[in-house]
């Protein structure tokens, strides 16, 4: 977009718009370490993980109040307005996606706690990495302002979603099976259940983005009306 | 995949920066308003003022019409001399001497305290002679030193650009924004300390406001300005602290940021939100 007469006025705008990137690489970094920590079983990165998310509460407390003074003092219109909403929003969920890994982060430390196994982690592995790209290409469609990249990244939410319904179904079974693999599993399933939300997360953010260029509220309605709505 | 958790290669410094949260205490206290009351005539018309405005920053007084904002301003560079019936109690400080000392030379003090009021008023004069004109009376005469400062000021008020080839036209041909910018020049042209701004949009249009709020934004950096402004989306653009008055009185005064989005006082929230009378 081009600037405005107020040079301060463009200034805030781009220092929210960079701290919105910053806070999405570092929830990005916690979700990937995450994942790391279950999968390689390292207590220490969990721990880390979970001590760092201050970080990513304090990036939200102070974005949101820089907001607030841009609504108060400016009083943005049409797409600088557009933008100071979406950012509101889009840090609520990178908040809760710094949660979430935290969760996964442990998660991790408990199943290290219960000692060695066998288990592979392969699905976690897989829906892991899925939905941290999903995020990335998120935040990578906010940073370009590229729609079409953001309804891509959205559409990924139903394969996230099924690749977790998979991993409930397997870990049912393999728990009728041997009941004494209830508390890892549970523990997985969790662990599962947090990345899951993670792309519900990324995929509002998706929608935010469309919301910024368009100005078409996407939200709450299918995949197949979105395309329709905004590729037309 | 590294076991090392990546944040410390995230610059978090972007987490501190950006929110500076202006307070008064740490602040070079320029002016400093002690128990000031002004009376004209019978009527009085500040109760009682007590406030300190920092060096080099934008202070906004706001407030309904008659609240004394302009008086106040006014009081500043002894203005309200010109008003026979106005008598002030009290001190105003400025750099720490009491400008209402009998010692004190009054074309000195305007010198360091210029003023621009809400009607631009260029004189019938060019271009050129409307900025010089603050210097002649200085007796600055010599042609090189006056073409330096004339273009330095009207460069100041980013007003260069339009008039650098037509600095001997009228500058009564100018557009009110233009003559707004010229007028600021002029003011800036003496180098004074303290910018006093009475309404200095609220002639023009939207653009040439901008303009206006842009330019007090750079001035800042050199100046103290004080701004008065029915506009209150005005101060809460431009200015760094903010003081509501009413009725000759100063209900509120503090950081604009926080004035506007949590003031302290019921008063101040009713007036900014629309909620007033």
């Amino acid at each position: 977009m081009s600037a405005h007469i107020s040079q301060q006025f463009n200034a805030e705008l781009d220092l929210v718009r960079s701290q919105v990137m910053t806070m999405g690489g570092l929830v990005e970094n916690h979700v990937q370490s995450a994942c790391t920590a279950l999968v390689e079983g390292d207590v220490a990165l969990a721990e880390q993980i979970v001590d760092d998310d201050f970080k990513v509460n304090a990036l939200e407390v102070t974005i949101d109040e820089q907001c607030t003074n841009i609504i108060a003092r400016r009083q943005p219109t049409a797409g600088d307005l557009r933008l100071v909403m979406m950012i509101v929003k889009t840090i609520t969920d990178l908040e809760r996606i710094g949660d979430e890994a935290e969760k996964v982060a442990k998660m991790a430390r408990e199943l290290a706690e219960l000692g060695e196994s066998k288990e592979q982690y392969t699905e976690i592995r897989h829906l892991g990495e899925h939905v941290r790209k999903m995020l990335h290409d998120a935040l990578d469609s906010f940073a370009r302002m590229d729609v079409e990249s953001a309804i891509h990244a959205a559409a990924e939410d139903k394969q996230v979603d099924e690749e977790y319904e998979a991993i409930t179904r397997q870990l049912i079974t393999r728990m009728m099976e041997d009941p004494r693999s209830i508390q890892r599993g549970l523990n997985i399933l969790w662990a599962a259940r947090a990345l899951e939300r993670i792309g519900d997360h990324a995929k509002n953010i998706c929608e935010y983005v469309i919301y910024l260029v368009k100005g078409k509220d996407v939200r709450h309605v299918t995949l197949e009306q979105m395309k329709k709505e905004i590729l037309k | 995949m590294s076991n090392q958790v990546k944040t410390h290669g995230i610059d978090t410094s972007i987490l501190s920066s950006g929110l500076k949260h202006l307070r008064l205490e740490d602040e070079d206290i320029c002016l400093e308003v002690n128990d000031l009351q002004l009376h004209y005539g019978e009527k009085q018309a500040l109760q009682g003022i007590n406030l300190k405005i920092p060096r080099k920053r934008v202070t906004a007084f706001i407030g309904p019409s008659g609240c004394g904002k302009s008086t106040l301003l006014r009081c500043f560079n002894r203005m309200n001399d010109l008003v026979d019936s106005a008598r002030v109690d009290g001190e105003i400080l400025l750099d720490g001497e009491d400008i209402y000392s009998p010692d004190v030379d009054i074309s000195t003090l305007r010198r360091r305290v210029g003023m621009v009021f809400q009607r631009p008023n260029p004189f019938p004069k060019t271009i050129y002679e409307n900025v010089a004109y603050g210097l002649r009376l200085q007796g600055i005469n010599k042609r090189h030193i006056l073409d330096e400062r004339v273009e330095w000021a009207l460069k100041s008020a980013a007003l260069w650009g339009e008039v650098n080839n037509r600095l001997n036209d009228s500058a009564l041909g100018l557009s009110g924004g233009q003559q707004q910018r010229l007028v600021i020049a002029r003011a800036i042209a003496i180098k004074p300390e303290v910018l006093l701004l009475d309404e200095p949009a609220s002639a023009l249009d939207p653009i040439s406001t901008l303009k206006i709020e842009e330019l007090i934004y750079e001035l800042k950096s050199d100046y103290t300005i004080v701004i008065v402004t029915h506009n209150m989306q005005q101060a809460a653009r431009v200015s760094d602290y903010t003081a509501f008055m009413y009725m000759g009185d100063m209900i509120e005064y503090g950081a604009t940021d926080k004035l506007f989005t949590n003031p302290a006082k019921k008063q101040t929230e009713d007036y900014i939100t629309g909620r007033y009378g």
